[in-house]
């Protein structure tokens, strides 16, 4: 028999203990499935270290695909903190794109240091304005954010979409739905020669900073942890809650649309309807595994982003398909889920004596 | 009266238990005998421990030493299998959580049903089950719409879906965890009469309680819980208020006693006052508050007076009519503005409304306040600034707590309590709005809410009490009203009022006459 009981508040390392237990439980999990593939296990996570931190180029690919993760996670994670479940930011990344093209592709000539902000700022502000909807139907309406944010997400797809082959669409690109190139000025520079790796890093890990500093420190952060953790009595105290909530969907969907002007203005140039493999929704995985916390994003970003890269270059080098990535991410966050059993509870096993005849 | 040599016949045994948590005690080598026909009353404070033991005895917890013995019926006593909840079923031990354990969705029928029947049965045998329970309705005179869903039912129908649960299990001991503590008084001594009734069919009852009056009323036998050790077992009848009160605090009561107030200016006004719909909804209040009085507001609970406190408040705003404090029309204003213009509002929930438990106890402290220069600059916290406040408030409100850093969560009701009389009363309001201030609190936490409102009302602030407790309110009250149906009628000086006329009002009878 097991039995669970409950445990005092858990400190942070063995929060981290626990975290770190969880990710390893993925990986071996994940190894039973590449056992029935053929692969030498050992072999196989090799190779995915080596195609994340093997090289100088391998790891700035690494970096490169968490840049998004971390703005995405980011974004779920300070919404989740308010109970505001934004399940959109695939769709608020899209805007956040869209409205990057729109800014940075020659319809404002500017210098780079003007051009640069207009667009992270065009790309925010996009993103925000599309979480704004679903917010103000949620404290006006009460109607559930989760339909309404997950909903989105296809209609901005099909917009994007739509832009993309009509009033978007690059003249000079032969009839592919892609727009027009990110003007050099609107482009993020590169942090390294001959390398991805681009100034969206830098971005991501300041606005990391930024919202551990805003829910730390701020008078908002105070307001936003009041409102997530208990509304009834942030109302009663007279803390605004539906302003609350407003200023978390619009911080939320402008950190989702910065990723998306990331991914265009620092890596693609330009942007298509396959901008993102999904980054919105690896994002909720990523504050998940952070515990919410805008510190923690950061490293769960890295390692999501790890795993991703490493298996892709694995997968060219065994020809095992890459969705062993999203095998193991998926493990990955069941293991946190379940490891949080482990953090409110004191699991004890318990040899079942003979009960049965004392209880008669 | 019970058979005496039925009531010699031990139920339920309980042999030196022991249960730590971490460094706390809960319980130390606490023993205690049932008999059959028997009601136990387990006295003590908040925190004495009276929990644990009845979470002990149901599986719920494992103690750290000591055994649980129940007897079966036509054998001696034997050991019950610890920690398991399903075991202590079987044994025939039934609990009433203060909590109750019910599904709001499904009918009272279908929760007192659900968990016995046999789940790979293809049908359900809710004929039989009816028929049981209808038996133990007429018998019992606990009387539920079977059929109701939950969530129509009032409270004290509630708790009586979770008698019947556990007396269609065929419960021979039942445990009762604060069972007064949500309802009214009329409520409370109809369940007491039925405990009764009960008992004299041979049920061996245990019900936990910190209120005397109720202990001395309705038990054949009283354990005194404290610091979780037993410290008295003895029959009631061998007990008066004054001994009991004593026994469970471990020192003497000095009893909270009203000077004369001197009421000075109206603070407070609202004028023909109509919000809400429905059972709880206010219709033409008028009520004034004077500077340097306690105004109390009785009444049988869910006639209005949640809403009166949240109009007040300035969570809700009244359909027509108008509130003015202190001269300014404040008609509207939301529960920010009241703050700022000196209103303290003690809310009647203190779990849901009053604390954010996963915020420590200084930002508990600081949340009404969080845009006060004194706590941020520039939309900065100030961190050592709110500590050091909830420094100095532990100290003067008596907190118990492990420092001002630990989530407000792991105090006691009475100690969070106290984190709400220190935030809304610390900054000298000109009103108190105090909403069933001590609902569920102790001897202790009492007095202490009550020495904190006359302190207010002495200093010249308005104080409005609303409670149900009618001993509080004549205690502490210069005049009452009474809230029936959403109307509230004058306030009399409390020397002119005795209870038989409260009563009466409160039933609403003869409001208008007097």
């Amino acid at each position: 028999m097991i039995r669970f009981e409950p445990r005092p508040p858990a400190s942070v390392s063995r929060m981290l203990g626990v975290s770190l237990a969880a990710a390893l439980a993925a990986l071996v999990l994940a190894a039973i499935p590449m056992l029935f593939a053929g692969l030498s296990v050992f072999e196989a996570y090799g190779l995915m270290v080596k195609g994340a931190f093997g090289s100088l180029f391998a790891f700035t690919e690494m970096l490169t695909r968490a840049t998004p993760l971390i703005l995405t996670g980011l974004a779920a994670a300070v919404a989740f903190r308010a109970k505001l479940w934004n399940i959109g930011a695939e769709g608020q990344l899209y805007v956040g794109a869209l409205a990057a093209v729109a800014v940075g592709t020659g319809a404002i000539a500017a210098p780079a240091f003007v051009l640069i902000p207009l667009v992270v700022i065009a790309g925010a502000l996009a993103g925000g304005l599309l979480m704004l909807g679903p917010t103000l139907l949620k404290t006006r309406l009460g109607v559930d954010e989760v339909v309404t944010t997950l909903l989105l997400n296809f209609i901005v797809l099909l917009f994007v979409q739509m832009m993309l082959e009509g009033p978007m669409q690059d003249p000079m690109g032969m009839g592919w739905p892609q727009s027009e190139p990110i003007v050099d000025e609107a482009a993020l520079p590169k942090l390294l020669d001959r390398m991805r790796i681009h100034w969206g890093l830098v971005l991501a890990l300041a606005a990391s900073l930024g919202v551990y500093f805003l829910l730390k420190r701020t008078v908002w952060g105070f307001e936003i942890r009041a409102v997530g953790e208990n509304a009834a009595a942030a109302r009663h105290a007279g803390i605004p809650v539906t302003a609350t909530f407003m200023r978390v969907g619009l911080l939320s969907g402008a950190l989702a649309g910065i990723a998306g002007v990331g991914e265009v203005a620092g890596l693609k140039g330009y942007l298509t309807a396959d901008l993102s493999p999904g980054f919105g929704y690896s994002g909720i995985v990523v504050a998940m595994l952070a515990g919410l916390s805008p510190i923690g994003v950061v490293f769960a970003a890295l390692f999501i982003a790890s795993i991703f890269v490493g298996a892709d270059s694995m997968s060219r080098a065994t020809g095992v398909s890459n969705y062993l990535a999203d095998l193991i991410v998926a493990m990955a966050l069941l293991c946190v889920l379940v490891s949080g059993l482990f953090l409110r509870f004191k699991v004890k096993f318990i040899t079942a004596p003979s009960a049965r005849e004392a209880g008669q | 009266m019970t058979d005496p040599i039925q009531a010699a016949e031990t139920v339920l045994r309980l042999d030196g238990i022991t249960k730590r948590f971490g460094d706390l005690t809960a319980n130390c080598d606490v023993s205690l005998d049932l008999a059959r026909g028997e009601i136990l009353a387990l006295l003590g404070e908040n925190g004495a421990g009276k929990t644990t033991l009845m979470n002990i005895l149901f599986g719920h917890y494992v103690a750290d030493e000591g055994q649980v013995y129940i007897a079966s019926p036509g054998t001696g006593l034997s050991e019950l299998e610890a920690g398991s909840p399903h075991a202590a079923l079987e044994a025939g031990i039934g609990m009433v959580h203060q909590h109750f354990t019910l599904a709001e969705n499904l009918s009272a029928l279908d929760n007192i049903v659900l968990g016995t029947e046999n789940l790979s049965a293809l049908t359900s045998a809710r004929k039989p089950a009816r028929q049981k329970l209808e038996d133990l309705i007429a018998r019992s005179g606990l009387s539920v719409p079977l059929d109701a869903r939950i969530s129509q039912l009032s409270v004290g129908e509630k708790q009586r879906v979770e008698i019947l649960k556990a007396l269609y299990r065929d419960a021979r001991v039942l445990v009762l965890d604060e069972p007064t503590a949500v309802l009214t008084p009329q409520e409370s001594d109809t369940l007491f009469a039925t405990l009764k009734k009960l008992a004299d069919d041979g049920l061996a009852i245990i019900f936990i309680s910190h209120k005397l009056a109720e202990v001395i009323a309705s038990s054949h036998r009283v354990a005194v819980l404290r610091g979780g050790r037993k410290v008295a077992d003895l029959p009631t009848a061998d007990c008066d208020l004054r001994k009991l009160a004593e026994l469970m605090v471990g020192h003497e009561i000095v009893e909270t006693v009203r000077s004369k107030g001197s009421p000075g200016a109206p603070l407070l006004a609202l004028n023909a006052v109509s919000a809400g719909e429905g059972r709880d909804a206010l219709h033409e209040v008028d009520l004034t508050l004077n500077s340097g009085e306690i105004l109390g507001i009785a009444g049988v609970s869910g006639n209005g007076q949640t809403m009166l406190a949240r109009v007040i408040s300035g969570l809700q705003v009244p359909a027509s009519g108008t509130m003015t404090l202190a001269g300014n029309d404040e008609t509207g204003a939301n529960a920010r503005k009241m703050i700022d213009e000196g209103l303290a509002r003690i809310p009647e929930d203190r779990h849901h409304d009053g604390i954010v438990g996963a915020m420590s106890v200084s930002e508990n402290l600081a949340i009404e306040s969080i845009r006060k220069p004194q706590n941020q600059r520039f939309g900065l916290l100030r961190f050592s600034a709110m500590r050091e406040t909830a420094r100095r408030l532990i100290e003067t409100y008596d907190i118990r707590c492990q420092g001002e850093d630990s989530p407000a969560r792991l105090l006691s009701g009475g100690n969070i309590q106290k984190i709400v009389l220190a935030r809304t009363l610390d900054p000298e309001p000109q009103v108190v709005l105090a909403a069933q201030p001590s609902r569920g609190l102790d001897v202790g936490a009492t007095s202490d809410v009550h020495k904190r409102l006359l302190a207010a009302r002495d200093r010249g602030a308005g104080v409005i009490l609303i409670s149900e407790d009618l001993d509080e309110l004549m205690r502490l009250s210069d005049r009452i009203a009474v809230i029936h149906r959403g109307r509230l009628s004058a306030a009399d000086p409390t020397e002119a009022l005795d209870r038989g006329t409260l009563g009466l009002r409160m039933a609403g009878q003869s409001g208008e006459a007097a």
